[in-house]
């Protein structure tokens, strides 16, 4: 038997250099995970409330939002209302994790088996993560983004630089690819971005702007309009279009180009950002999922004492804790509870499955191979189709989950549907539309643009199942799209026939 | 597979302050109001401490296009935690706004943070504080009225004290000037006079007659020479320039008096000290040091401290007018002109002793307002008073007095005073910004 990795609950980097060594034993020799190499950070609480108001990257332009998150997350922090989260991951290559300095040696177990190894594997290994971000070049990306904002500021004055900014979070959720890759630049258009983005690494601003197009003269209109970006709109953009920030960017006649350049650098962001929307149940579950079974191995190597071990459930007990709906602590369902839950199901239907689950599982059920059956599905899956395929019986009655139908117009809710056999796949099927951002996300598309005229932008809503915008929500984004676009800008909410 | 730590606890903190900075500009209108709001209401003792501010969302909106299922359409969601319905039941819509039907809603009508809270650092409140403030007269005061000043350094001069040389420009010109005049070096009158030392050692005959002569020919020549080109030269000589620079003075004294006779309740002092407070706050800003004198009087004028200023009492006349004579001789003694800003804050309720005001208003014409930068005047009444003195021209015998010395010196302001939340409108109209002039 082995001795424990430690026994204090104080640590120091000699034995979290033993404790990495010996999780990443266990998560690459036997969960045969395949992670990103780590760069694991240890830093203050107030390291993490700036981390937090800054999307959770690393570094960031400046902006007034974060200012006002980060002054409210302190201030509930300071007060006592909310505990810091443990850790934080980002998706990058080398990806890094940071851990809070306060943690006690156990915890920093769980959080580098949580973060450094479950979160990480899940970054590298997801089709959603390889196809629409790109972990090598996110942080040098966003260090150029910081310069060029703060160049801007300096040039135009923060007031029109906030402006911008403040236009472009506005339509975030309508700044992103949902159906179709975003366009790929052509190879000389590319070298041609790479030039002026190395030009701004290396010169100083004034050559920077010596690069840029001059003036603010919008386009000329006529054919050529379009002809100021990417080929892909040379000669009219192709409507009805998705993404609300890459046609401002490309064809707003009001823009001037570091103005474009600016919502370019939102919607880059947005578009790295969605990817972690449509996997929080999965990318959560994995990293819980992970973690639970690497302290399991450590324990039983005897490199944990039980004392670390209680502690570790306690946490762990916590953090999947799914409360009921009519309970006061109830705020949605908990994407580490039902995460954690199918996945810790996964493997029980893999090795010790009941009779229904060879019914509902066929492919796997009693295989033992559940290590295979969970690369695949954290590799292959988002969380509208993980839980479409895996969610079983067994934890929609562990959860109790019933399904409610809701017409606006109607005075009752009703029950659609319960975990029972007559409802297991209504329930399993309407969840799963529940984290579809496809459906639970606006479908707003640019359907014209009078440009002859008075330049008015005609956008649609296409409302899913007739749910209307939120009116008042609705009345203070539209300001912020006319900003953008320079003109008039009607939107117009549609049942699709 | 590769890992490593690294330690960033210390790496520079405060890295969303320039985010806090955008904010607080963002939200400035909102703040100011909060802030002085809650300045208003609390305890004016405790203006100066970080604190806990509501303010409004309006200016700091996020807004985002959102789905809102209660005005339209249909949808189907998922709870847990199912304890008694069955596969058709009805269920009555829970109250909007209560969240029974699932945290989401509240998340997506986004109208739940309209109000935000969060804490404000002392540097930030009172930077909002004071900001249309300004404190009176200081500008003139340092820019005419110059009572210090420093020792600036301004460049080199060709004139000064023996002192003040500056060697090296000195000996640079020196050189510059015996190289173009080709000074004969010290080492060169040296090796002649050698020179001419063994000729003159060697046993006559000299073989060398013309030698020699031509040599000493050349040394005369050259000593000549090394006389008219001085090795220091008056032309030569720089010294450091030193040119005096006024600044302001860095220090003020604020005297506080007060009337602690008996017509002066616990209402009227609590209402005194939350003047005095406040415009000790304000000066403590503007200066480096700021000294208070509290001078109570009744019918004579004494120095004490604080605690005995406002907590003790004393029972005797009123002469307002020997309070003002004490401060004169404190000032006298201890805080001369050149080194002080001198500030005066008095409070009181208004009576004094019939024909004393008359020599208030000698002491402070002649004596005191020609020394003062401000001197504020309150006079506490009670609220019914306070209807009845409506008017500014209606009043006791030392208000009117006081009110034609304010006609005069513009740096004297006098107000009254009922109630708590008449402090701050008098405090912001005292030291109201005041227009260039």
């Amino acid at each position: 038997m082995n001795a424990p990795l430690f026994t204090e609950s104080e640590w120091n980097f000699q034995t979290l250099d033993r404790v990495l060594k010996a999780i990443e034993e266990v998560a690459i020799d036997d969960l045969r995970l395949e992670p990103y190499p780590n760069q694991i950070e240890i830093i203050s609480t107030e390291q993490m409330l700036d981390a937090y108001s800054a999307m959770g990257m690393p570094l960031m332009y400046h902006h007034w939002s974060f200012g006002k998150l980060f002054a409210r997350e302190e201030g509930l922090y300071r007060s006592g209302q909310i505990g810091l989260a443990y850790e934080m991951v980002i998706n990058s290559n080398p990806c890094i994790s940071y851990l809070l300095e306060e943690n006690s040696t156990t915890m920093q177990t769980i959080v580098i088996a949580h973060a450094a190894f479950g979160h990480n594997h899940f970054f590298r290994n997801n089709y959603l993560f390889q196809q629409w971000t790109n972990a090598e070049s996110i942080l040098e990306y966003l260090a150029f983004a910081k310069r060029y904002i703060a160049a801007c500021e300096e040039r135009y004055g923060f007031a029109d630089v906030e402006a911008i900014l403040d236009s472009g979070h506005a339509l975030m959720s309508e700044g992103v690819f949902r159906y179709r890759r975003p366009p790929r630049p052509s190879r000389a258009r590319l070298i041609e971005k790479h030039r002026r983005r190395a030009d701004f690494a290396e010169e100083d601003y004034n050559e920077l702007w010596r690069t840029l197009p001059q003036g603010a003269e919008p386009p000329p209109p006529g054919p050529d309009l379009w002809d100021n970006d990417s080929e892909e709109l040379a000669g009219g953009p192709k409507l009805p279009e998705e993404n609300l920030l890459y046609f401002l960017e490309k064809c707003s006649p009001a823009l001037k180009s570091w103005q474009r350049e600016v919502l370019r650098i939102v919607r880059h962001l947005a578009q790295y950002f969605y990817p972690q929307r449509q996997t929080k149940v999965m990318n959560e579950g994995c990293a819980t999922f992970v973690h639970y079974t690497i302290l399991n191995g450590l324990y039983e190597k005897g490199l944990l004492t039980e004392g670390s071990m209680l502690e570790f459930m306690a946490n762990h007990t916590a953090v999947v804790f799914q409360p009921d709906f009519d309970d006061p602590r109830y705020s949605g369902i908990n994407p580490y509870a039902l995460g954690y839950g199918m996945m810790a199901d996964i493997r029980r239907i893999s090795e010790r499955p009941a009779e229904e689950d060879k019914f509902w599982f066929p492919d796997f059920a009693g295989k033992g191979d559940w290590r295979q059956v969970l690369k695949d599905a954290w590799a292959n899956y988002r969380d509208e189709s993980f839980i479409e395929q895996f969610l079983s019986p067994k934890l929609m009655r562990d959860l109790r989950l019933f399904a409610l139908s809701d017409s606006a117009e109607a005075p009752h809710l009703t029950v659609a549907a319960i975990h029972d056999e007559a409802g297991y796949r209504k329930l399993r099927s309407t969840l799963a539309r529940q984290y579809d951002v496809g459906v639970s996300d606006p479908n707003i598309q640019v359907v014209g643009a009078n440009l002859k005229g008075n330049r008015k932008l005609f956008l649609e809503h296409r409302m899913h199942r007739g749910v209307p915008l939120n009116p008042s929500q609705k009345a203070q984004v539209l300001p912020h799209i006319e900003r953008l676009w320079g003109h008039e800008v009607s939107l117009e909410e549609v049942a699709p026939e | 597979m590769t890992a490593y730590f690294i330690d960033r606890r210390l790496n520079p903190k405060g890295k969303s302050l320039a985010n806090r900075q955008r904010f607080l500009r963002r939200a400035r209108a909102q703040i100011r109001e909060a802030v002085q709001k809650s300045l208003k209401d609390s305890d004016v003792a405790d203006a100066g401490k970080d604190r806990k501010v509501r303010i409004s969302n309006q200016g700091t909106r996020e807004p985002r296009f959102r789905l809102d299922p209660s005005k339209g359409g249909h949808r189907d969601f998922v709870l847990p935690g199912n304890k008694q319905f069955s596969a058709g039941d009805q269920i009555k819509k829970p109250q909007q706004g209560q969240g029974g039907g699932g945290g989401k809603d509240a998340a997506t009508s986004g109208e739940m943070d309209d109000d935000f809270e969060f804490m404000m650092r002392e540097d930030e409140i009172l930077d909002i504080f004071f900001e249309d403030l300004e404190l009176p007269n200081l500008v003139r005061t340092a820019l005419s009225d110059v009572q210090m000043s420093s020792w600036k350094r301004a460049g080199i001069t060709t004139a000064g004290a023996p002192t003040q040389i500056n060697l090296l420009r000195t000996m640079r010109n020196s050189f510059g000037r015996r190289l173009a005049l080709r000074r004969p070096s010290l080492a060169g009158v040296k090796a002649l006079e050698e020179e001419i030392a063994t000729l003159e050692a060697q046993e006559p005959p000299l073989q060398d007659e013309a030698l020699l002569a031509s040599l000493r020919a050349e040394l005369d020549r050259v000593n000549i020479r090394r006389k008219w080109v001085a090795y220091i030269d008056p032309v030569d000589v720089r010294f450091n320039a030193f040119v005096e620079q006024p600044q302001p003075s860095s220090q003020a004294v604020m005297f506080c008096l007060m009337d602690v006779s008996g017509s002066m309740g616990e209402r009227e002092k609590d209402l005194a000290k939350r003047f005095f407070v406040l415009l000790h706050l304000f000066l403590r800003r503007r200066y480096q040091k700021v000294e208070i004198v509290f001078i109570r009087h009744t019918h004579d004028a004494q120095e004490v401290d604080e605690q005995t200023f406002f907590y003790s009492r004393q029972s005797g006349g009123t002469i307002v007018s020997t309070a003002l004579e004490k401060m004169l001789e404190i000032q006298k003694q201890r805080y001369t002109t050149s080194d002080w800003n001198i500030y005066a804050a008095q409070a009181s309720d208004g009576y004094t002793q019939s024909g004393d005001a008359r020599r208030c208003v000698e002491l402070l014409e002649n004596d005191l307002m020609p020394i003062c930068q401000y001197y504020a005047y309150i006079e506490i009444l009670d609220e019914r008073e306070m209807e009845v003195f409506s008017s500014e021209e209606a009043g006791a015998e030392l208000w009117r007095a006081y009110r034609t010395v304010a006609e005069h010196w513009k740096n004297f302001a006098t107000k009254r005073i009922a109630k708590p939340s008449d402090i701050f409108p008098v405090f912001h109209e005292l030291f109201k910004k005041q227009e260039v002039e």
